[in-house]
């Protein structure tokens, strides 16, 4: 199943300067894992070492807030669109 | 009008002969007219931050006509602000921001009363400097100040009109209104040094913060207008590459710490003492685990005095190609901080390692690094190739 996984150009950096990936898996936490393996040093800004969602980084299903879900435990489905909103604080 | 005006009853001052003819495209709007211009003349608005996002929004708002603008700013005009901070001109390089911004607002419309605080917003002066304001815009640069804000946002009930940006992206919304979430339902904590961008990381393309500032200063307006969709409970997503525009959905989080329910487990920020330690927390920050020793800092005359004498160490440049373009330090080899895990192997460890990037920060952080990678030889430039500039070398250009 095809999910589609976009990233800010800051972590974009860290995955081959890509902001749009596609990635399977049955979970949210699937599909973060299968992007943490394919780019190790995006890994680490991806989740915590115990492999949860950090409170600065926001993950959006289809523009809802896992958070209010299941977080990382939200099932996906093919054309599913997941977005990382995380914390910046240029001004 | 879904929305009713934030400023809520009180007695509305007329406008002036003047005053009719200056804003004679508003009055013309009949969504806002005679009243809504007499709303925005009674507003108080209170932008912390006179960069780049306050710029735009202090400029459109003065414009506009509100009637009293605060601003926030402890910082000088500094040439590397010009390229986006547009309340300042080249003349103004080294004047207080809050100076140079209330000169700037003036001229666009000496109607409107400035307000200036020159201080850094603190968790000792926040409440009593937003208290007296109706609304207030977060233009800040910091998590520190920006958790601040909306903390004591919440605190008076005072909506936050936030915006924030980065490189090629901004965020935008409005919170503390009604039933609409607060900063901290979006996101919880600050993140800590590590995992914030870098300072590499952290330029900006100047119309950036015009675009987002300018979208900050049209939601204050519809907040005191009472007009509109405020952008309650959406987060504004932009991006200029793909000059994308998209908004997803945040709501209150009823156990969120700050707007909270108590029932919830949330509510648990009564005064800005229960979180002090996240207004400290700031991207370019010195790690703790390096302020508190193992890893030496030099001045850059000390490193100057160490390559006269001919000493042998290898100097190793820590910040991104781009920067290295600009100028480099002879001798210097470039490591960029982010691919230091792939360099170990051509680093030795029987060596001194000197490393340097722009202002000392990154060093320090690559030093933790190669610490924890089992060097031991470590010194870092305080200050950077900048200080290097001003201390021993003129001729390599600041940037």
């Amino acid at each position: 199943m095809a999910i589609t996984v976009t990233l800010p150009a800051v972590l974009a950096k860290l995955a081959n300067d890509q902001r749009t990936h596609t990635a399977d898996g049955a979970t949210l936490g699937d599909v973060v894992e299968t992007l943490a393996q394919r780019y190790p040093s995006l890994a680490p800004r991806l989740r915590d070492e115990a492999g949860k969602p950090y409170p600065f980084v926001v993950y959006y299903l289809n523009d809802e807030d896992v958070r209010l879900g299941d977080g990382f435990a939200a099932t996906v489905a093919d054309g599913d669109e997941v977005t990382l909103v995380p914390a910046i604080a240029g001004g | 009008m879904a929305s009713h005006s934030t400023l809520g009853e009180r007695a509305l001052p007329p406008l002036e002969r003047a005053e009719l003819l200056r804003y004679s495209r508003h009055l013309l709007l009949e969504q806002v007219g005679v009243e809504g211009q007499r709303r925005l003349k009674a507003a108080r608005v209170l932008l912390v931050g006179a960069g780049g996002l306050g710029s735009p929004t202090a400029l459109y708002l003065a414009a506009a006509g509100v009637g009293t603008l605060g601003i926030v700013d402890f910082d000088v005009v500094d040439a590397s602000n010009l390229q986006r901070q547009i309340l300042h001109g080249t003349s103004d390089v080294g004047r207080a921001k809050t100076a140079s911004a209330r000169d700037s607002l003036l001229e666009i419309n000496p109607n409107v009363q400035v307000e200036t605080f020159d201080t850094q917003l603190g968790p000792e002066n926040a409440l009593a400097i937003l208290r007296d304001f109706d609304l207030v815009i977060d233009g800040s640069d910091s998590f520190a100040t920006r958790f601040l804000t909306s903390d004591a946002s919440v605190l008076l009930g005072k909506p936050n009109v936030y915006g924030s940006i980065f490189r090629f992206e901004g965020q935008a919304s409005v919170f503390n209104v009604g039933d609409g979430p607060c900063y901290r339902c979006l996101f919880r904590e600050p993140p800590p040094a590590g995992l914030v961008p870098n300072c590499a990381e952290a330029g900006v393309l100047g119309v950036l913060p015009g675009l987002l500032g300018t979208i900050q200063a049209t939601e204050a307006l519809k907040l005191i207008l009472g007009i509109g969709e405020p952008l309650i409970g959406r987060l504004l997503l932009v991006d200029a590459l793909d000059m994308s525009f998209r908004t997803v959905t945040v709501r209150r989080d009823p156990s969120c710490p700050a707007c909270g329910d108590v029932a919830h487990g949330g509510g648990t920020i009564r005064s800005l003492s229960d979180r002090a330690q996240d207004y400290h927390a700031a991207a370019c920050e010195v790690p703790a685990s390096v302020a508190d020793g193992g890893i030496r800092e030099i001045t850059p005359a000390e490193l100057a005095a160490r390559i006269s004498r001919g000493d042998d160490f290898d100097l190793i440049d820590v910040r991104e190609p781009h920067e290295w373009e600009i100028a480099h330090l002879s001798g210097a080899r470039l490591v960029p901080l982010g691919t230091i895990p792939q360099a170990l192997s051509d680093l030795d460890r029987s060596r001194d390692v000197v490393l340097y990037c722009k202002g000392g920060v990154r060093s320090l952080r690559a030093a933790e690094a190669l610490q924890l990678a089992g060097f031991t030889r470590l010194s870092s430039v305080a200050g950077g190739i900048l200080r290097w500039s001003e201390d021993v070398d003129p001729s390599v250009p600041r940037y």
